[in-house]
């Protein structure tokens, strides 16, 4: 009897979602239980921590603005990672570093802030209006072939739609991962094949409006596998067209989805004409420090899931997220939080009227007073704008000294603006979107600093980052 | 491209909204019908006015925050998408596009576009999830044989991603599409079936503690559903719900 074992789980590239659903709907029977209380809307916005140890939050009511005191026996950061400090990213609009700042803060360690996941294949961006990026599966290019124009002039005529990519000779092409890495070709790791689309594209080979996209052609695949389709299937002596329909059929099977999900996106068949595909920051490796109860350096702080640095290292392989949030959640933590729980088995409960919970929620108070109060002329975006661009260009996939030095320079001038001239319309005791941003960007840009200052502190090169 | 904008304005949820006018040119086509709404914003705001609050999050179609009604139509004219799956190119230059909350009494609205959806979090605290505890020691997934056909319907519901988009669709404002889901995704499989009857029952009762209207089997749900939910499950729970309260020793 055999056998099989799949490497990864995977769930019809709903795999995430699935695997929330499962956890939430575990939550929702302990709510039903009374056993846990949800604040939804809510934001944790400071730490406190009484004698040392973390005895609960404050947060704030993101309906009413109202800031609220929670007390508890210890604290759980699992507030995601942290890539959207590089604005263009393929996490959520919400994804944030404010949680595992504000324990940083605290005193919490931070470990390898600059190991960053750059993924090689996403959905390029079409203009300066684009809000956050799309991934698509890394298996495509087990089938697709890079390329980029061989001659200046052609980048330049297909970026000004003069001419076609299909209309582009053979020799006219540079196949540039098989050209420089021709045992590896196409399936080069990540982060080579991130790092050269990026480099082709800075020397003007870039193939979309933007000139930030590479081909990622699948016609020599179709070709190929529709001879393979008619030998099976008998045909003899296939047209081309036939080859081409029986190969396309194939392709559809494999990838199906992903070129449905890039027509609706780029407005282009992917089948008909190259897909184009550009790099795109996809999951922070680093975070906060956590011993292996996933502690933080302060007693009673634990922190799971991606805001953690733990498991990954420099280099995190596919699908080892998700099995590290189960790992946290379901398997770690609830054996080892109950070991720093038992020395507090008659503490009774945490008064939230103890001056720490005062000083920390008066903390938070004067930020918002202060950001409220700037009352500048350029919205929040402007400032993660600008900070996102400095963190691709010098803090991203290749970096070296002065671009580093001149990240840190630039990032303490955006830091400075932006608390001297921004703009945050409304109230804050109302719902506020701007001003949540503006809170969370603000963090980013303390973040991007000490995230450029790891990399400079680096000389080798290691998994992600070159 | 060139439009107007008719946005529906509202403080929060005790004051009085209306719809506002406000002119957006140069939008690129290829931007998204939510890029296109942080264009607006980033216009207001310079012009000291407040932005348009709306919730989005994933803007990839799978967290189901995007909840905007486009033309009168949940998610706007193209089937089988969220609102932030949707392009400009959708629309044609010099259009006046209407933005409003979805509507519904079960799920007031908050702010501007922002609507509260916690109705569907009480739905799901009254049943929705299945008996077992999760520190780690439950059995292996694989150990349990379950049909292909059941784990393929039970997958097709688990799709769901909660966007109200099927009541806010409604005439009567009813949340069946969603619920049928919701029960259907654990009904289907064995280790769902233990409690099916007591679940069924309890969040159908949740469902009209808060408010939401019955079916009548008109289908638009169907048809706005961006994950392609189906009716069937709609007939499926109304039979486990009869069933269930004819048999049931409880009630
Ligand atoms: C598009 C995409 C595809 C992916 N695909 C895969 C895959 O196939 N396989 C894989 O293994 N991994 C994948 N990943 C990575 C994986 O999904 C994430 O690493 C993982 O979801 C992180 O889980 P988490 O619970 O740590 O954080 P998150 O899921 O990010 O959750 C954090 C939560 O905390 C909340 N939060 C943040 N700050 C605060 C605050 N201050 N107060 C209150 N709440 C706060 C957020 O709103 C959010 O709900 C993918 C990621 C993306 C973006
Ligand atoms: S059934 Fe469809 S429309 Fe209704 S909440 Fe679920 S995904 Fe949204
Ligand atoms: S923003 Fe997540 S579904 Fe639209």
């Amino acid at each position: 009897m055999e056998f099989l074992v799949s490497r990864t789980f995977y769930a019809r590239g709903q795999t995430g979602q699935q695997l929330l659903l499962g956890a939430y709907s575990a939550m929702n029977r302990q709510i039903a239980k009374g056993k846990i209380q949800m604040f939804s809307r809510h934001e944790m916005v400071e730490l406190v921590k009484v004698d040392g140890k973390a005895r609960g939050i404050i947060a704030r009511n993101l309906i009413t603005g109202e800031l609220e005191r929670h007390s508890a026996h210890a604290v759980v950061i699992a507030s995601g990672g942290y890539g959207n400090v590089f604005f263009l990213s393929t996490n959520a609009m919400g994804s944030n570093t404010t949680a595992a700042w504000k324990i940083h803060r605290n005193g919490a360690f931070f470990a390898n802030p600059c190991y960053t996941q750059i993924h090689p294949t996403c959905i390029p961006r079409s203009g300066e209006h684009q809000s956050k990026l799309t991934l698509m599966s890394e298996s495509l290019r087990n089938d697709g072939r890079i390329w980029v124009p061989k001659n200046l002039e052609d980048a330049e005529k297909i970026r000004s739609k003069t001419i076609k990519p299909t209309e582009l000779k053979e020799e006219d092409r540079d196949y540039y991962l098989e050209r420089r890495y021709p045992a590896f070709g196409n399936l080069v790791p990540r982060d080579v094949a991130s790092r050269a689309a990026k480099e082709r594209c800075d020397a003007g080979y870039g193939v979309n409006s933007t000139g930030e996209a590479v081909y990622l052609d699948f016609s020599a695949a179709i070709e190929r596998y529709g001879k393979e389709k008619a030998l099976v299937s008998g045909i003899k002596q296939p047209s081309v067209e036939k080859i081409i329909e029986l190969g396309e059929e194939v392709v559809e099977q494999k990838y199906g989805n992903l070129f449905q999900m890039y027509e609706k996106i780029v407005a282009e068949n992917p089948y008909k004409t190259p897909m184009m595909i550009y790099p795109a920051v996809h999951y922070t490796m680093g975070g906060v420090w956590v011993d292996y109860n996933l502690m933080t350096t302060i007693p009673g702080c634990y922190c799971i899931g991606e805001a953690n640095f733990s498991d990954h290292g420099a280099n995190r392989l596919g699908a080892s997220a998700l099995m590290q949030g189960l790992a946290d959640g379901y398997f770690v933590l609830p054996y080892t939080i109950g070991d720093f729980l038992a020395n507090d088995i008659r503490t009774g409960p945490i008064s939230t009227d103890l001056k720490e919970f005062e000083i920390a929620e008066k903390n938070v108070s004067d930020t918002i007073d202060k950001l409220m109060s700037i009352k500048g002329d350029k919205p929040v975006d402007y400032f993660h704008k600008r900070l996102g661009k400095v963190m691709w260009e010098f803090a991203g996939m290749a970096r070296n000294k002065e671009g580093l030095e001149h990240a840190i320079s630039e990032i303490k001038t955006i830091r400075k603006e932006f608390w001297e001239n921004v703009r945050i319309p409304g109230d804050k005791d109302e719902m506020n979107t701007e001003l949540e941003k503006a809170g969370r960007v603000a963090d980013f840009l303390e973040l991007g600093e000490l995230f450029a200052k790891d990399g400079l502190e680096r000389s080798e090169s290691r998994g992600r980052t070159f | 491209m060139d439009l107007t904008l008719k946005v529906w304005r509202q403080k929060n949820s005790q004051a009085k909204g209306k719809m506002e006018t406000y002119p957006i040119s140069d939008i690129s086509e290829d931007s998204s019908f939510l890029e296109m709404m942080d264009v607006l914003n980033g216009n207001l705001i310079n012009s000291g006015k407040e932005p348009v609050a709306f919730d989005h999050d994933c803007r990839e179609g799978i967290c189901g925050m995007c909840s905007m009604y486009i033309n009168g139509q949940a998610h706007g004219p193209m089937r089988g998408t969220t609102t932030c799956q949707l392009h400009m190119r959708s629309f044609r230059d010099g259009e006046t596009i209407y933005i409003e909350p979805w509507r519904s009494g079960s799920m007031p609205v908050i702010k501007d576009l922002v609507v509260d959806r916690s109705a569907f979090d009480r739905i799901q605290q009254a049943g929705g999830f299945v008996s077992v505890n999760t520190s780690g020691n439950t059995q292996d997934a694989n150990a349990v044989p379950i049909p292909k056909v059941n784990a393929d319907k039970a997958f097709d519901a688990a799709a769901c991603i909660g966007c109200a988009a099927c009541v806010a669709t409604c005439k009567n404002s009813s949340a069946m599409l969603f619920v049928a889901a919701k029960v259907s995704q654990y009904s289907y499989l064995p280790q769902g079936e233990v409690e099916a009857k007591d679940r069924v029952v309890n969040m159908v009762n949740q469902m009209d503690k808060e408010g939401f209207g019955n079916c009548t089997n008109t289908g638009a749900c169907e048809v706005e559903c961006p994950k392609g939910i189906s009716l069937e499950y709609i007939a499926r729970m109304n039979r486990e719900y009869v069933s269930a309260t004819i048999s049931s020793e409880k009630k």
